[in-house]
């Protein structure tokens, strides 16, 4: 079962702005799921549109079977919502936050109040529960925004950058958090601009960049290409098949051109030994671009104010 | 939703709407409070003692019931516009959002707030009324309907101005400049019968006019306006106004991008 799916999903803003070009997404049923991209891409956008706050400009949105355009009231049982931005009433108390909220999906006052209490011991914040919400501190603010994303049970949590301008202490307890209730069996889709992040919390991922998909593959397939290169071999003679290679991902382009895929710490020793064993000579090389490794120069200068910015971060 | 399920939602944002008012109750019950007992004191008493009858009653009890309804409306409407703008304001309005709540329900549950509101300062205001003269209730029936249903019709027209509202200003235009003028010229404090006839073909415009008479008619037994036509009218606004309220929100006006 497929915990979301979106097919061709578009949105232009007024204003012209177009946020998602025709994305495509699959995550399966208790799937613990990155959505990586730098600032601007279209995370929010996305998310948006999947729990009904943003209207889609085309494009088919699933939740576990139900799509929303004909199933909304199903779909949006499904999902809990933890926002980029804070979004609870800062004049209101914590509790009745989280119980309100379980009001608003049908759960009845006595069985709201007993899950308020479970999430927000779980959460750390009972003790804070008579407290006016506008005097937390903002990791506390973000859990807030758990314990009332749990609290009606929802089968998909999804979470918009909930790490965003928190301490590493707080990160990392709710990192283990989220592992916790994904181990439960709660599908979690996760967004973030920190690859460190989706590396140590998701099993599959998918980036995001300038309202497109780039990738959409397995955390550990994604590390492996990221940890490899590819290399553009202009032989001198040509070829009518790519040389046996063994050990290389080999990929003939043109009978003088030759793409090989090296992984970082290999070296290029051992290729050439190959190559020359196989009669091939080599012109010349140079290093084919790598749009993931562009990508992810731009996330790590786009990341470098995290640790700076803790702190007075909203 | 299960109807059961539905239930819930709807209690939850009434019980929160009627919270809110208790807990700001300086700035929701406490100026009807003053505001009506100088109108009672200055025009009831000071002036009215000058002006005598009016429709065969004293002018005091002539314009009680004007007075009473003006309050329910100005505070149905004020309870919604800024309960619903604030949460806009403040995003808050995204945990309904993202909820199975149906939209009919989100309008039902905010009218339902601000007809309390609208209510209890109707009571409060009858009950300062009841120091300065003598009201006897004509027709339960009719004195009960028209106040639900005018506090009904002006929550609702405070949520559509919510829904277009983008800033804190955007939520007085509307009682300033459409709301008091119209309640001033509805028959509250005198009978459209003293007006020439084109003003008083004029005010035939004014639907607060059909409201305050109704309501007149219920408790005082007298009306410039047929009663059946004043509920017509009173209907007419309501089912409009819900229907609007419903179209918006589904649309997702000034709520969703
Ligand atoms: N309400 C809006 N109106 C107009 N443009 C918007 C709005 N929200 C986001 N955008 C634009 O859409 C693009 C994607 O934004 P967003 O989805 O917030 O990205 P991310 O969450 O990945 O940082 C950006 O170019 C942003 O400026
Ligand atoms: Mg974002």
């Amino acid at each position: 079962m497929k915990a979301l799916a979106l097919k061709d999903l578009r949105k232009t803003y007024h204003g012209g702005t177009e946020a998602l070009k025709g994305i495509d997404l699959e995550v399966e049923e208790g799937d613990f799921f990155a959505l990586l991209g730098p600032n601007g891409a279209g995370k929010t956008t996305a998310i948006g549109i999947v729990t009904s706050l943003v209207n889609k400009t085309s494009g088919q949105v699933e939740v576990f079977g139900n799509n929303i355009d004909r199933e909304l009231e199903a779909a949006k049982s499904c999902i809990g919502l933890v926002p980029q931005e804070i979004n609870f009433n800062q004049f209101e108390k914590v509790e009745n936050i989280v119980v309100n909220q379980a009001g608003y999906y049908g759960i009845p006052r006595p069985l709201a109040q007993q899950r308020a209490e479970r999430y927000l011991r779980q959460l750390d914040l009972w003790g804070k529960r008579h407290d006016i919400s506008r005097s937390l501190s903002g990791g506390m603010k973000r859990r807030l925004m758990i314990a009332r994303a749990l609290v009606h049970e929802p089968r998909l949590l999804i979470l918009d950058e909930p790490t965003a301008g928190v301490d590493i202490e707080i990160r990392r307890s709710m990192w283990r958090f989220l592992r916790q209730i994904n181990g439960e069996g709660t599908t979690i889709i996760l967004t973030t601009h920190y690859l460190e992040e989706a590396e140590s919390l998701c099993r599959n991922i998918a980036i995001i960049d300038h309202g497109r998909i780039i990738e959409h593959d397995r955390m550990a397939n994604l590390l492996r290409k990221l940890h490899k290169e590819v290399f553009v071999l202009t032989l001198k003679e040509p070829v009518t098949a790519a040389p046996h290679l063994p050990g290389y991902r080999v990929e003939l382009t043109d009978p003088t051109s030759l793409e090989v895929e090296v992984s970082q710490n290999e070296g290029l020793n051992q290729l050439f030994r190959l190559l020359e064993q196989s009669n091939v000579e080599v012109s010349s090389l140079r290093n084919k671009a790598n749009r993931l490794e562009e990508l992810f120069v731009r996330l790590v200068e786009n990341g470098s104010d995290r640790d700076e910015g803790v702190g007075h971060a909203s | 939703m299960l109807p059961r399920r539905q239930l819930v939602g709807l209690w939850t944002i009434v019980y929160r709407e009627v919270t809110r008012i208790l807990r700001i109750w300086v700035q929701t019950l406490v100026p009807p409070v003053i505001t009506m007992t100088l109108y009672f004191i200055i025009f009831g008493n000071l002036i009215g003692r000058r002006i005598g009858e009016m429709g065969g009653f004293d002018y005091m009890q002539y314009i009680a019931p004007g007075l009473i309804m003006m309050s329910v409306i100005t505070n149905s409407y004020g309870n919604v516009v800024s309960s619903f703008f604030g949460a806009k304001f403040g995003k808050y309005i995204e945990e309904m959002l993202v909820s199975p709540l149906p939209n009919w329900l989100i309008v039902v549950g905010y009218m339902a707030g601000g007809m309390t509101r609208g209510l209890l300062v109707g009571l409060i205001v009858t009950a300062i009324a009841l120091f300065f003269t003598e009201l006897q209730v004509h027709n339960w029936f009719v004195t009960l309907s028209v106040v639900l249903l005018t506090a009904a019709v002006f929550s609702l027209g405070g949520l559509i101005n919510a829904v277009f509202a983008k800033k804190f200003d955007d939520i007085s235009i509307v009682p300033t400049f459409i709301l008091t003028p119209l309640t001033y010229l509805g028959g509250v404090f005198y009978s459209v019968q003293l007006l020439p006839p084109f003003w008083r073909d004029v005010s035939m415009f004014n639907p607060i006019l059909y409201m305050v008479n109704a309501f007149r008619e219920g408790i005082l037994g007298v009306s410039d306006i047929p009663l059946g036509l004043a509920y017509a009218i009173i209907v007419l606004f309501l089912v409009l106004l819900f229907t609007a309220c419903l179209v918006l929100l589904n649309r997702g006006v000034g709520i969703r991008e």
